[in-house]
């Protein structure tokens, strides 16, 4: 009898199940109970994880850091309540893809400083969200504007543990001794991107 | 050991879950108490405190939703000699005249049979979803079991199969 109970067809309950869970997904977010979104947007730096909540977006994540080890720090950060719902996200992803494709120079998006730490480093990364598209600033001068001048080391770290890459734009923060200076994900990329922003001649 | 996030619990779980209820209340019905199980889950997910059996855990929200949906059914059912059931649905089905014999089981066996034998859970899971005793829930297996069998036998007298 067992034999004849494994007669439904495994494809036909393996699509039905997943159009059910998009279901799920899709009442879940109606009815308020999805803490966060998370969805992968593609771009020629990498797929990016990107992560919202209520409040706004709350992370954007390289592939060099894994997926789902950066969807279960979400999980225990934030809620358990992470669904992957990429229609939640569908602004930022075509904010991302208009910069991308040259045709955005800012974003325009709420964001959640829920993984920021506060003091100094939250004052650096909001300080970093103002430089404008095409231009560089120094960690020098983001610390001062953290209200802490000589703590451009510590500048630096902040913005190496920025959760929301290329929309809090740290790639425009350079060394004052010249070239370009470290990036939390590989300086590859943030040659792309100062390149993109045509604030890298050549 | 914390909570897995809630997009891993769905997709480890989903399939299970559906194969559950397409075979205690139909593909009619399947993907409403699908939806409702995962939503209850979700509900309750962040406050969660035993995270050792997660499967076990949705499976019993599965079954309560299931006799509940029973007992709508039952409740708003008109005597018709026979339902007339979608074709397309009844693709999902391996064996629709299986399903439907299982479907009119009593609600306990019917929930006994497909735990043990459709997802070929151990007793003892299948007594944690019930909320009974292990015994009971073997006794129940076995009497769906038993009256499946008399259902075929009559309905086939020897049956294709």
């Amino acid at each position: 009898m067992t034999k004849e109970f494994g007669s439904m067809r495994r494809a036909d309950v393996e699509g039905a199940s997943l159009m059910a869970a998009q279901g799920v997904i899709d009442a879940a977010r109606r009815q308020g109970l999805e803490d966060v979104a998370v969805a992968t947007i593609g771009s020629p730096v990498g797929d990016l994880l990107v992560a919202g909540t209520r409040r706004g977006l709350v992370r954007v994540a390289y592939p060099d850091e894994r997926p789902d080890l950066v969807i279960e720090d979400l999980a225990e950060a934030l809620s358990p309540r992470v669904l992957e719902d990429p229609r939640a996200l569908d602004l930022v992803r075509r904010q991302l893809e208009e910069y991308f494709e040259g045709r955005r120079d800012r974003f325009d998006v709420r964001l959640d400083w829920a993984l920021a730490p506060s003091g100094f480093s939250r004052k650096v990364l909001e300080a970093t969200a103002r430089i404008p598209f095409g231009s560089v600033s120094t960690y020098g001068e983001m610390a001062k504007r953290a209200g802490s001048p000589r703590a451009a080391r510590a500048a630096g770290n902040a913005l190496h543990d920025n959760p929301i890459p290329i929309v809090v734009p740290c790639h425009r923060v350079v060394p004052s001794t010249g070239g370009i200076g470290k990036y939390g994900g590989s300086e590859w990329r943030k040659e792309f991107l100062l390149r993109l922003e045509g604030a890298l001649a050549g | 050991m914390s909570l897995p996030p809630f997009a891993m619990f769905l997709e480890d779980h989903r399939v299970p879950v559906y194969r559950f209820l397409l075979a205690s209340v139909g593909p009619g019905d399947a993907d409403d108490c699908f939806q409702e199980t995962f939503l209850a889950a979700l509900r309750a997910y962040p406050k969660l405190r035993d995270e050792s059996n997660l499967r076990a855990w949705v499976l019993t929200i599965a079954t309560r939703k299931a006799i509940d949906q029973g007992r709508a059914r039952a409740r708003r059912a008109v005597p018709v000699r026979e339902l007339p059931e979608r074709p397309t649905n009844e693709e999902a089905d391996g064996d629709p005249e299986l399903w439907r014999a299982v479907r009119a089981l009593p609600e306990r066996q019917r929930a006994a049979v497909v735990h043990r034998y459709v997802l070929d859970l151990p007793y003892t899971d299948v007594a944690r979803a019930l909320g009974c005793s292990e015994e009971a829930a073997r006794a129940s297996a076995y009497e769906g079991r038993k009256k499946l069998r008399a259902m075929r036998e009559l309905e086939h007298l020897g049956g294709k199969r």
